[in-house]
């Protein structure tokens, strides 16, 4: 094996070289042998990805559980029960749809002020950007429980009843940051005279942001909606704040604990996760296509 | 030469003489910077105007303006104070989307998006113009650079040399009143760069489109331009027709910048029938003939006067006529085929170069320790004002 691999080395340094004045001579001289090392650099890859997906591979395992009674915390053998009978308890299908249907406006909301702000932010130099930028950074800096207890004496000051709406307003808050650093660190690396050229040629503001500006900026902006997707499903404690009596998924797994988890949880966090795969999947294919 | 293939052009009038209006005029433009708590100066007063046509070039070092000279033309920039005319009308306030210019970026910055049909299709159809009509403009547009059949690939996918083509194809298709070129071949190897210099000033001569031209580089600027602005620290230094820029430099500026010069500092002792005579201190008694140099400068004035190597003559014995006479040392010769380069200090201790062609009878003109007379006519002396 060490003799093919270093017949190849040579091939390919030869081929590097091509016809040039020294081919000849190292045509000639010995090919230089590899030694191959232990690749550490790989199976610490794959531990660090075993690691990663560990809790998930026991949340996909456990949705085919075959689970007696009101714990579902040891293997008793496989079913497709669950799966069946996804949608067995009201209550938890209401804080999924409730979960999702904010995740999918904030990921619409936040991309949109994001993508301005980002913009705003990489491009212009205005007035009170220095304070945006410092406000941007300690709304993903300070404490959850902070920031929750701080929203929920805002709302309760303002008297704004506590519920949906809130709780979407909060989610906004925290992940419009992210999506406009996100899309900010694409601004700052862009060509401007990209877009002078396209207002050269003869497209006012509104063209050239939507021809040109948008569609360099658009990895930026998915990936930064994505994020903003994945910490809106996500959000426990200043959801918990702000929700009044509108129930989510992660807190309606939070007040089942008690009573035990049933495997419809794992069920509907396994087919999240399989939307969520694909949606990452989608994007890299879509960053694909555009690269060519 | 290259005046001659513009009937348009309406005379190399920076004079009131001109009758057509400029293409391009700039009056008395400012441009400050500020960043932080320092201003800086980019443009200074400039006053300029580009004749219909013209093949007009900014030339000058790094940060002298010429890039903020551009971009106020183009709109990019508001001009602290002065107006910017367009065949006349003020267009100091009007965005650039609805100005009648187009540039091409250093950068070229191309579309990366979008295929090179689609980049040099973004003008037409920001004007709306009707698809048969933008198909044939596009596909002339791109022949026109040689680039028919590439129209479905990405700019990411060109050369250097081809991307700055469709850069060049993407502003012509508009047919703006003028184009203006950022160092456009800036980013290219020499040999290109000078295959692009040909091909540009063809693609100048075929549309018959005003062109401003930015460079830095002297040689560029002298073999493609109608008339060149040499501009420092953000000011016009001189401005006119590659030759009389280099034949007379008007600055001492101007006279370093351009090509190699002989400096000498002496005296006005003489000045009548348009022959200016200085005397050198030390060397002898210089006379400057012809040109807008050699009147108005009263005697006893302290100035510079400047002569291009290639003009001067080296002999041993004492050349004969109306010329510029004055005896040295040979320092230097420097043999480099088809010339010879001489270097002969003067008595007051400076030195002037000289360069001779090695035609059969100027070979071994001199040699080293020699002491020799350089020579040159009158009106080759350009006196500088400042
Ligand atoms: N946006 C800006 N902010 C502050 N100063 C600037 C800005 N743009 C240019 N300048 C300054 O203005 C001066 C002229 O710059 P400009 O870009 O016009 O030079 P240039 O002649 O194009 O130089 P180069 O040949 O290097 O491109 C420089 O001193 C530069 O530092
Ligand atoms: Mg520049």
């Amino acid at each position: 094996m060490t003799a093919t691999e270093g017949t190849r080395g040579g091939a390919g340094a030869e081929a590097e070289r091509g016809a040039g004045p020294g081919a000849e001579a190292v045509a000639g001289a010995a090919p230089r042998r590899v030694r191959r090392r232990p690749d550490w650099g790989k199976y610490l890859t794959w531990a660090v990805l075993a690691w990663l997906f560990a809790p998930i591979l026991f949340m996909v395992a456990f949705s085919f559980n075959d689970a007696q009674g009101r714990h579902n915390v040891t293997w008793q053998g496989f079913t497709l029960r669950w799966y069946g009978d996804a949608f067995a308890y009201p209550d938890l299908n209401a804080a999924l749809a409730n979960t999702l249907s904010i995740a999918v406006l904030t990921m619409v909301v936040s991309g949109v002020l994001g993508t301005l702000l980002g913009v705003a932010l990489g491009r212009y130099r205005f007035r009170g950007r220095a304070a945006t930028d410092l406000v941007m950074f300690s709304a993903i800096s300070a404490p959850e429980v902070v920031l929750g207890a701080a929203l929920l004496s805002m709302f309760l000051t303002m008297n704004v009843a506590t519920g949906y709406l809130t709780v979407l307003l909060a989610h906004v808050m925290f992940s419009v940051s992210f999506v406009a650093i996100t899309v900010r660190a694409r601004v700052l690396t862009m060509d401007a005279s990209i877009e002078e050229a396209a207002r050269d040629l003869g497209a006012g503001p509104v063209t050239t942001f939507r021809l040109v500006t948008l569609p360099l900026l658009l990895p930026a902006v998915t990936a930064g909606g994505l994020i903003a997707f994945a910490l809106s499903v996500d959000d426990f404690i200043i959801t918990s704040f702000v929700s009044g009596s509108t129930q989510t998924f992660p807190l309606w797994i939070w007040g089942a604990t008690r009573v035990g988890i049933p495997p419809q949880v794992n069920v509907m966090g396994t087919l999240i996760f399989a939307v969520g795969v694909l949606l990452a999947a989608g994007n890299v294919l879509l960053a694909r296509r555009r690269a060519r | 030469m290259a005046t001659a293939t513009h009937p348009e052009r309406a005379g190399p009038g920076e004079g009131p003489g001109a009758t057509a209006l400029p293409a391009i005029s700039l009056e008395r433009i400012s441009k400050t910077y500020r960043s932080g708590g320092e201003a800086v100066a980019a443009v200074r007063e400039l006053d300029l105007r580009v004749e219909k046509g013209e093949f007009f070039s900014l030339l000058g070092p790094s940060g002298c303006g010429k890039t903020t000279t551009m971009r106020v033309i183009a709109g990019f920039e508001d001009p602290t104070t002065g107006t910017v005319r367009l065949h006349g009308d003020d267009v100091t306030q009007v965005p650039p989307h609805r100005r009648d210019v187009n540039m091409v970026f250093q950068s070229y910055a191309l579309f990366p998006h979008m295929t090179v049909f689609d980049n040099v299709a973004f003008g037409l159809r920001r004007k709306g113009v009707a698809r048969e009509e933008l198909n044939r403009r596009v596909g002339e547009a791109l022949e026109l650079v040689e680039l028919a059949g590439r129209g479905r690939t990405r700019p990411g996918r060109l050369s250097g040399g081809q991307q700055q083509r469709v850069a060049l194809a993407r502003a012509l298709v508009n047919r703006p009143s003028a184009l203006l070129l950022d160092e456009p071949l800036g980013a290219l190897d020499l040999k290109l760069r000078q295959a692009m210099q040909i091909e540009l000033k063809r693609i100048q001569r075929d549309v018959g489109i005003t062109f401003v031209y930015v460079t830095h580089d002297q040689g560029e600027a002298l073999t493609m331009s109608d008339r060149i602005a040499v501009m420092n620290e953000g000011r016009v230094e001189q401005l006119g027709t590659p030759a009389e820029v280099y034949e007379h430099p008007a600055t001492r500026f101007t006279a370093g910048f351009i090509g190699t010069s002989n400096l000498l500092s002496g005296e006005v002792a003489d000045t009548g029938g348009g022959v200016t005579a200085i005397e050198v201190a030390g060397a002898g008694r210089v006379l400057a003939a012809g040109g807008a140099q050699a009147g108005g400068f009263p005697a006893g004035v302290r100035v510079d006067v400047t002569v291009r190597p290639e003009k001067v003559a080296i002999a041993r014995a004492e050349p004969r006529g109306d010329l510029v006479r004055l005896r040295g040392t040979v320092t230097e010769v420097v043999y480099l085929g088809s010339a010879t380069h001489y270097t002969v200090k003067l008595g007051n201790g400076a030195e002037i170069v000289v360069f001779q062609q090695n035609s059969s009878d100027a070979v071994g003109a001199a040699e080293r320790g020699d002491t020799v007379w350089v020579s040159w006519r009158p009106e080759h002396s350009s006196v500088l004002t400042n």
